[in-house]
């Protein structure tokens, strides 16, 4: 970023601070741009702690589920996003401030801070979190493998509701390496929450997982 | 109270006078058609209640959503038409705004459940922040501003020529060959039917209507010569689907739509043309010429619901609102009024203004 576009990228990021406004202004822009209807099948908005895990093929995903949650189920959600990507320059970093989102550092994993256990540290006994087990996005639309996280996360907390989300359409608005969005319409369906069963492997919940949220795709 | 002032090349006195945004025969007509959808709403009510259901629930459920729909078209109609009762600039503004909102939506819906490629994003950025909004400023530019140039000569090319040639290069220029011209052509064909089409409602406005033998300047509102348009459509639509279910038999394409007949399409034609020709004194139209306008206003209404109707089998979807609500969306209830909206502009237009070559024609002929 040149030196003199900062100047008016932080008047605004200061207006809206003062005004409170930026969390009001990025709900309503995610809605307008995505055009979403939000499907809760076999499961209701709850404040109580939960792991929302979706598909994921744009950047837009983590900002537009988090919008579509209810005002007082989204004030103790927190999506998780790649550090590398929303710590970069003051506009997103404010943006991922507003809608407080957990930065996880994908690169520099080490076994004594892992990104479980930083997860389960920062949302206590309060915040339900967003996640996106295939680890990058996806390109085509189709939904990869699930990496381990969820398992170890519900493993450690077996009372964390598991709820699979699918996004449908969201790699049309804005693809990866794009800027610029396109305001089609798209679908967000939450599906029934689910939880690691006794004895369960690894292999088997990430499956039952991923073909959970692939199930709410034929809705 | 309005005197308005004449300015330079103002021929006629009759020249110079703004006609009024609301007149008695619309606001009639427009109040008519609430109170009889109110109506029927409170009738489809009434069914809906009934313990025992001695009509069939899935029919008045479609009955309801219709009704609810239409009475929902005419509130914003209404409204928009309130606005101008304060100022006349406003309540022009006020109907652009509104038909730029219904296109901007339908197309939403039409591409996203049309596929595109990675390689059309640009092109798709294009038609929705570029085009739409341009051809949408140009009317409005031409309605709003009543004393400036007619600008029907750039926005009626706009799409045709400048966005039939953008779209493909834009796409070109991504760098993608698969399916090439079937994506150029879905997205041309979505930007023309949902904005392009649907952009001479709101046109009408503009119309200087001339009205009988000796073409005098018409003093009846072009507000209401819209709510005219949009009635005519709608009861095309209705027409067509009485006469289909009462008396159709022979389907005019079984694969594109079983329910749709050449009785359905004859009598809906015919009947509409009636109840538009009845209508004459909305219109600088004598009852001759309304009646023939609503008939190919209605034809050309049918044909629009044709069309969609094969491109949603085409898309193997019921409703362009499936993929998004679960029910019929912006574009299945206005594809009729795509289609027929150019052809009603143009004939008024043509045969009922002073800004055509009929009456270019007819102004040599008389020297």
């Amino acid at each position: 970023m040149s030196p003199g576009s900062v100047a008016p990228v932080e008047m605004f990021l200061v207006a809206t601070t003062s005004m409170n406004l930026t969390v009001p202004l990025l709900v309503g822009l995610a809605k307008l741009i995505s055009g979403a209807t939000v499907r809760w099948v076999d499961c209701q908005p709850d404040t109580c702690q939960r792991v929302y895990f979706a598909n994921h093929t744009s950047h837009l995903d983590a900002l537009v589920l988090w919008a579509s949650l209810p005002p007082d189920v989204r004030s103790l959600t927190r999506p998780v996003a790649a550090k590398d990507y929303w710590d970069r320059g003051p506009l997103r970093r404010h943006i991922a401030q507003s809608f407080n989102a957990l930065l996880i550092d994908r690169k520099d994993i080490k076994v004594h801070n892992s990104p479980i256990q930083r997860i389960l540290s920062e949302i206590g006994d309060t915040h339900s979190v967003i996640v996106f087990p295939e680890g990058g996005r996806n390109d085509d639309g189709q939904i990869g493998e699930f990496k381990s996280g969820i398992y170890y996360l519900n493993k450690k907390r077996p009372e964390l509701e598991m709820v699979p989300v699918y996004l449908d359409n969201m790699n049309r608005i804005l693809p990866r390496g794009e800027v610029l969005p396109v305001p089609l319409l798209s679908c967000i369906t939450f599906g029934a929450p689910m939880w690691l069963e006794a004895g369960e492997s690894k292999e088997d919940f990430l499956r039952r997982a991923r073909e959970a949220v692939l199930r709410l795709k034929e809705l | 109270m309005m005197q308005q002032v004449s300015i330079g090349f103002a021929t006629s006195p009759l020249l110079a006078k703004t006609p009024p945004w609301l007149d008695a025969p619309t606001a009639i007509l427009l109040f008519a058609v609430l109170a009889i959808l109110a109506l029927a709403a409170l009738g489809g009510e009434i069914l809906r209640r009934q313990p025992d259901a001695f009509v069939n629930p899935a029919v008045v459920r479609a009955f309801n959503g219709r009704i609810r729909a239409w009475l929902l078209m005419c509130a914003i109609l209404g409204m928009a038409m309130l606005v101008g009762l304060l100022s006349d600039m406003a309540g022009r503004a006020a109907m652009v705004v509104l038909f730029f909102g219904v296109s901007f939506w339908a197309l939403r819906e039409y591409i996203t459940v049309t596929p595109t490629r990675f390689g059309d994003h640009r092109a798709l950025f294009w038609v929705f922040l570029i085009f739409t909004p341009m051809q949408y400023l140009l009317v409005g530019l031409d309605v709003c501003w009543t004393t400036g140039p007619d600008f029907y000569r750039f926005y009626s090319i706009l799409i045709p020529v400048y966005g039939s040639l953008f779209i493909p290069a834009r796409s070109a220029f991504a760098g993608d060959h698969r399916r090439f011209l079937e994506r150029t052509a879905k997205i041309h064909l979505g930007l023309l039917i949902c904005v392009y089409t649907l952009s001479y409602a709101p046109a009408m406005l503009d119309l200087n209507l001339l009205y009988g033998p000796n073409r005098e300047r018409w003093s009846g509102s072009n507000a209401g010569v819209l709510f005219y348009f949009v009635l005519i459509v709608q009861l095309g639509d209705v027409m067509q689907f009485l006469w289909d279910r009462l008396l159709g038999k022979r389907p005019i394409a079984q694969d594109i739509h079983a329910g749709r007949t050449w009785e359905g399409l004859l009598g809906g034609v015919l009947c509409t043309a009636l109840v538009g020709g009845a209508l004459w004194w909305v219109t600088p139209f004598n009852f001759g010429s309304a009646f023939i306008i609503s008939g190919v206003t209605a034809l050309f209404g049918y044909a629009g619901g044709m069309t969609m109707s094969a491109i949603k089998r085409d898309r193997g979807v019921q409703d362009y609102g499936t993929l998004v609500q679960g029910h019929a969306g912006v574009l299945d209830r206005i594809d009729s009024l795509c289609f027929a909206a150019p052809v009603f502009y143009h004939l008024t237009r043509f045969f009922y203004t002073d800004q055509s070559l009929v009456s270019e024609l007819m102004s040599h002929a008389r020297l």
